[in-house]
């Protein structure tokens, strides 16, 4: 059994016992123990379920690399699933529990299909579930997804806060290994900003448990000094618990600090998304052990021997009283060495090389301990947890010469430097053959915009496996025995949690896949929340071997960011809730809300849709808003209406080009409505333009579009129109403007006094500027109602006060507030065209009978050249009418108009769709516009729309404006 | 005439570093390039010279920033944006420029204490260590556009007053007590 040893553990403090649960079990460790060093101390062997035959899994790892060791953490709403426990700091009162078993760890229904493994081979789902088609969907799909996936999503919010933050350097060194720290020394000593991030607690990587000395001192010395040296410079930047996860172009790095998953609930951010530039990136990620595929490698017990050591050194933790080593290569010796040293047994060294006479080996046999060269696992006996080996020799097929019981087995199958970020950006990797692995080419690195090397890598990440200086050599080892039958190689695990074996990508090489991408995604080897980092290189070896090519022609899989997971939580940093994104709001807003407004989004603007009173539904709360504006008076807040000021010599000129119609001869103190279209032809936007003076205009823009065109009048000045001399300025904000409408209108000016507005004084289509309720306005004789209308424009910081004024001085005319609805049905009984409604990037100003806003006296405009193009000059193009139900009915949104006959996908004819339709409580029917082919000839026909119900609606075509005509009541 | 109210009606936070919103600021958005009389307009307006490029000039409650080759801030007291207005539209008579009112179209903010910039460096993609006093900054906050500099033992912030409370949300929830980086 597993336990703690009773001296040692760098890591641990002894004097603070922690208390922690595992499936409700109770459990006790030490301050400094990852959960999985506890797990192990408490000897819970067993921690979960593998994916696909649930089998039996203990921890194999001690790194962010384990496979095996995913639990629940905590519950509720702070439930995290697959966190590693082998990277969780444990902390008092830690809940988890075990993943991926039904209904218990121990007894497990699932590991049925353990025995019916050949009948679960390789590509099983793409050759199982393909036919018959639709039971994909409906059948195997549902059923799949049950039984997949491992730890379970959370279903309450999560109460924990994330966030971002942004940091620069000239060095960005990521692993604070004996590598990493004197590179991060280095660039310090010479002056640089230097970050370093180290994804554990603790700095020095492997060196305190593999390495005595550094430099000629004792390694702790080493790197205390080191720690010292480096926290007391103001141009180095430590992080800890910070991985590096990502690497993006031009020196961009994402890193993951967990600030605080060991003090859960301490009011601190849970984690912190770092968005790094750096000038130059150092990649000391160090290497990472593989395992050996012999059978039985995944039963509980048998770990890698860097972990097993780990767990003795920092955590004083014993896998077991005796623990066999097997290995291809001398780093295991280490283990074994350590094992010793804690006062445990190892009954044998296993070396699949003939001979092994390195300084670790020969020390190993100095120590008494039974070294078997040219030997190899033939299979691991036990199946919760490890009862002993089988010894065969590696040359052969298995046949058993000796049995030794033990209950661990440590085993390395040599080293894989840690390449991803080196690679996360292009960097090309060369095959070492010494020893064995993949090592990025610095001939051939990711490159910065000026063609210089964006990522290195040193130490172990860059294949120097031993920092002693001592060249290392590690013969391939791919299966174990060599000569394996497949009896064995079905037992011999690849990728633990997905479960893919050796026999897995040997069948699918049979069956054709020669890629290893294709082979991958075949068996899914590489595709579990670890993506491969133990299985990879074992895996695509395996494949090569079957497919009789060298490694580096079959390659590698593509390595892509993160390196590890990365909760949703720090990507979304602290965009959530109420600053998810950006609400605009102008200065009427919270006047509004006190209201009972509903709001409706209009970009990013929030705008009331309308004023619900109690007791009234929505389209209630419309048909008031529109009735009481025709009848008494409405007041609407026009603020989010795009003002952009364009002033200066060549400013009527520039206008002339931007609109469809002349705004150069437009009077002073008079407004003009104008159209504008993309060089295409196609309407963009609409608005009144006012003139100012000699030299300026006012353009407004739809409420949505006020960016965008401030922009675009820029882009044409900035890049075609350079000499001519206009400014602009975006003024949006710095009006609140409320629209005054109805037949009581003037009269509230008049109450409000301060300026003349009288027929007279400020006809139709003018403005002009003066003092209203003691405030600076600019005053518009305008109107998308068709009632008597003003909108006022006032400073935005006494936008409140004066929607105040006006919804007090109203309440003896009837003023009622109304919303964008209440809006956009009065203009559409006016006829007058909405854009995104009628218009949606395919239509052009004639289209919708807009003619009179077209110049025909310009040489040019924006769209003129493309309005002349056949397609959009022909009179065959769907025109803007109105339509009238002949029952009174509503046409419902998005509707056709049906034409005779089929097309090619069998779907009916069209020859028209509706663009606006609405119940007018004016006229207390449904009133639609739409566009028509040759609709303006066919006045009086009747056309029929389809419905979302099925069938058909009647609707007679006639023109555009339902109410009043002639203008009547806006011209009083 | 009723006073003018801020974006936020001077809202505060106390976190690890003070989040006051200010205001209103009289601001005026000046375009011109290449005027003989620009430097006379801006100092009659400011009392500071032109500012040089990402650079600001603050001389007492005034001061006035270069916002793009063709483009300056100039900021003074609420009350006399008026006055100053004309001032500038006598100075650069018969010149091509464009002066405009901003002061209500935006929003201010004081981010202060002795880690204000750790605040910042949450939601800006500005590298602090290299912001010189003087400096104007135009970048983003989060999902927004922000210009800031350093005035006061503090950073000054500006953004668009539609997003204000977006923009307090941000810096509130940045400068939470105990996510000091």
């Amino acid at each position: 059994m597993s336990t703690r040893l009773t001296r040692g553990g760098r890591l641990i403090d002894r004097t603070a016992a922690v208390e922690f649960s595992f499936n409700g079990k109770r459990m006790r460790g030490f301050h400094g123990d990852t959960l999985a060093a506890a797990l192990l101390a408490n000897d819970q062997m067993l921690v979960g379920r593998s994916f696909k035959y649930h089998r039996p899994r203990g921890i194999v790892a001690s790194g962010p690399e384990e496979p095996n060791a995913l639990v629940n953490l905590g519950s509720g709403a702070r439930l995290e699933p697959n966190q590693r426990a082998t990277t969780t700091e444990l902390f008092d009162g830690l809940e988890c529990t075990s993943q991926n078993h039904w209904p218990s760890l121990e007894f497990d229904v699932g590991v049925v299909n353990n025995h019916v493994s050949r009948f679960l081979p390789a590509g099983f789902y793409y050759k199982t579930f393909i036919h018959p088609r639709p039971f994909w969907k409906h059948v195997f799909e549902p059923i799949i997804r049950r039984s997949a996936g491992l730890g379970k999503a959370p279903t309450q919010p999560d109460p924990d806060r994330y966030e971002q933050a942004y940091a620069f350097c000239d060095v960005l060194v990521i692993g604070a290994g004996v590598a990493g720290l004197k590179v991060a020394k280095a660039a310090a000593d010479a002056g640089q900003r230097v970050i370093l991030l180290e994804q554990s607690p603790t700095l020095g990587g492997r060196a305190p448990v593999d390495q005595t000395e550094v430099d000629g001192q004792p390694v702790e010395t080493w790197l205390s000094a080191m720690e010292a040296d480096l926290a007391a410079r103001d141009n180095v930047t430590i992080r800890t618990r910070t991985c590096g996860f990502g690497v993006y172009d031009h020196g961009y790095v994402l890193a993951d600090e967990r600030v605080a998953d060991h003090t859960p609930g301490d009011g601190r951010p849970k984690h912190r998304l770092w968005r790094i530039r750096a000038g130059r990136i150092v990649s000391a990620t160090g290497a990472i052990e593989r395992p050996l595929s012999f059978a039985g490698n995944d039963i509980p017990g048998v770990m890698l021997a860097s972990a097993v050591r780990d767990y003795v050194v920092n955590y004083a933790v014993s896998p077991g009283d005796r623990t066999v080593i097997v290995t291809n290569n001398d780093s295991a010796y280490q283990t074994a060495l350590a094992l010793k040293a804690a006062g445990l047994d190892v009954p044998a060294i296993l070396d699949a090389r003939e001979a092994a006479d390195g300084a670790l080996p020969q020390a190993a046999r100095a120590a008494g301990i039974r070294v078997l060269t040219g030997k190899a696992i033939a299979r691991v006996k036990g199946t919760k947890r490890v009862t002993g080996v089988a010894i065969c020799a590696q040359a052969g097929e298995g046949a058993v010469q000796e049995e030794i019981a033990c209950e661990a087995v440590a085993m390395s199958g040599g080293w894989s430097p840690v390449v991803h970020l080196f690679s996360h950006c292009g960097g090309k990797l060369l095959w070492d053959e010494t020893i064995s692995a993949f090592i990025p080419d610095p001939a051939r690195p990711p490159l910065n915009h000026d063609g210089s090397a964006m990522v290195e890598c040193v130490g172990a990440a860059a294949g120097d496996l031993d920092l002693t200086g001592t060249p290392v050599a590690i013969p391939p080892v791919w299966v174990m025995p060599q000569g394996a039958p497949i009896q064995l190689r079905s037992k011999m695990w690849l990728d633990y949690q997905n479960d893919v074996k050796v026999s897995d990508v040997e069948l699918a090489s049979r069956e054709g896949y020669v890629s290893v991408e294709h082979t991958k995604r075949y068996t899914t080897l590489g595709m579990a929340t670890d993506q491969g980092k133990l299985s990879n290189i074992n895996g695509l070896s395996v494949l090569a071997e079957t497919l009789g090519q060298e490694i580096p022609q079959v390659g590698t899989t593509t390595f892509r960011p993160p390196y590890t997971p990365v909760t949703i939580g720090a990507l979304a940093g602290e965009a959530r809730g109420e600053i998810f994104q950006p609400l605009r709001k102008t200065p009427m807003h919270a006047a509004h809300e006190k209201a009972g407004a509903y709001f409706e989004p209009v970009g990013l603007w929030r705008r009331p849709y309308c004023f619900p009173r109690p007791g009234e539904t929505h389209e209630q709360a419309v048909h008031r808003e529109v009735l009481n504006t025709r009848q008494n008076l409405g007041l609407l807040d026009a603020s989010t209406l795009g003002k952009i000021i364009v002033k200066g010599p060549d400013a009527g000129k520039f206008l002339d080009m931007l609109y469809t119609g002349v705004m150069s001869t437009l009077p002073v103190g008079k407004c003009r409505y104008g159209l504008m279209c993309n060089e295409q032809g196609f309407l963009i936007d609409d608005g009144v333009v006012a003139r100012i003076d000699e030299d300026t205009w006012l353009c407004h823009t739809t409420s949505g579009g006020a960016d965008r065109i401030h922009a675009w009048m820029e882009d044409w000045l900035q890049c075609e129109w350079w000499d001519w001399q206009v400014y602009t300025a975006n003024v949006t904000e710095q009006y609140a403007q409320v629209a005054v409408v109805g037949p009581n209108a003037r009269k509230l000016l008049q109450v409000l006094g301060g300026m003349d507005v009288s027929k007279e004084a400020l006809p139709f289509m003018h403005w002009a500027d003066g003092t209203l309720a003691g405030l600076p306005a600019r005053v518009y004789r305008i109107s998308f109602s068709g009632e008597l209308s003003y909108e006022i424009a006032v400073p935005a910081s006494h936008g409140a006060a004066f929607w105040a004024a006006c919804t007090q001085a109203g309440k003896a005319l009837g003023a009622m507030p109304y919303g964008t609805e209440a809006l956009h049905i009065m203009r559409a009984e006016k006829g007058f065209i909405m854009i995104g409604d009628e218009t949606d990037g395919t239509v052009i100003p004639q289209d919708l009978g807009l003619d009179w806003a077209i110049s025909k006296k310009k040489a040019d405009y924006l769209g003129k050249r493309g309005q002349e193009r056949t397609f959009l000059a022909s009179p065959d193009r769907w025109k803007l009418v109105g339509f009238e139900t002949l029952d009174g009915s509503v046409i419902p949104d998005g509707a056709y108009v049906i034409a005779e006959g089929v097309n090619a996908n069998g779907q009916r004819n069209t020859q028209g769709r509706v663009t606006s339709t609405y119940y007018s409580p004016t006229l207390k029917r449904g009133i639609a516009m739409g566009l028509l082919k040759h609709g303006p000839a066919r006045m009086g026909e009747v056309v029929e729309f389809n419905t979302v119900a099925g069938g058909t609606v009647k609707a007679r075509v006639r023109d555009t404006v339902f109410y009043d005509k002639d203008g009547e009541k806006q011209n009083v | 005439m009723s006073e003018p109210v801020s974006a936020l009606n001077g809202a505060s936070f106390q976190g690890f570093a003070t989040i006051r919103e200010i205001g209103p600021l009289g601001m005026i958005t000046l375009r011109a390039k290449g005027l003989k009389s620009l430097d006379k307009a801006v100092k009659a307006v400011t009392g500071t010279k032109l500012p040089a490029q990402r650079r600001i000039e603050i001389k007492g409650d005034r001061a006035c920033g270069w916002m793009s080759p063709d483009e300056y801030l100039l900021i003074l007291p609420y009350a006399e944006v008026g006055a100053a207005l004309a001032k500038i539209a006598k100075a650069l008579a018969g010149e091509h420029h464009l002066a405009v009112d901003v002061s209500d179209a935006r929003a201010v903010f004081r981010i202060e204490g002795d880690r204000a910039d750790q605040v910042l460096r949450k939601l800006m993609p500005v590298d602090f260590d290299w912001l010189e006093p003087g400096e104007l900054r135009r970048s983003r906050a989060a999902q927004v556009a922000a210009a800031i500099w350093q005035q006061d033992q503090g950073f000054t912030l500006v953004c668009f007053r539609s997003v204000a409370s977006y923009v307090m949300g941000l810096l509130t929830h940045s400068a939470q007590p105990g996510s000091e980086l």
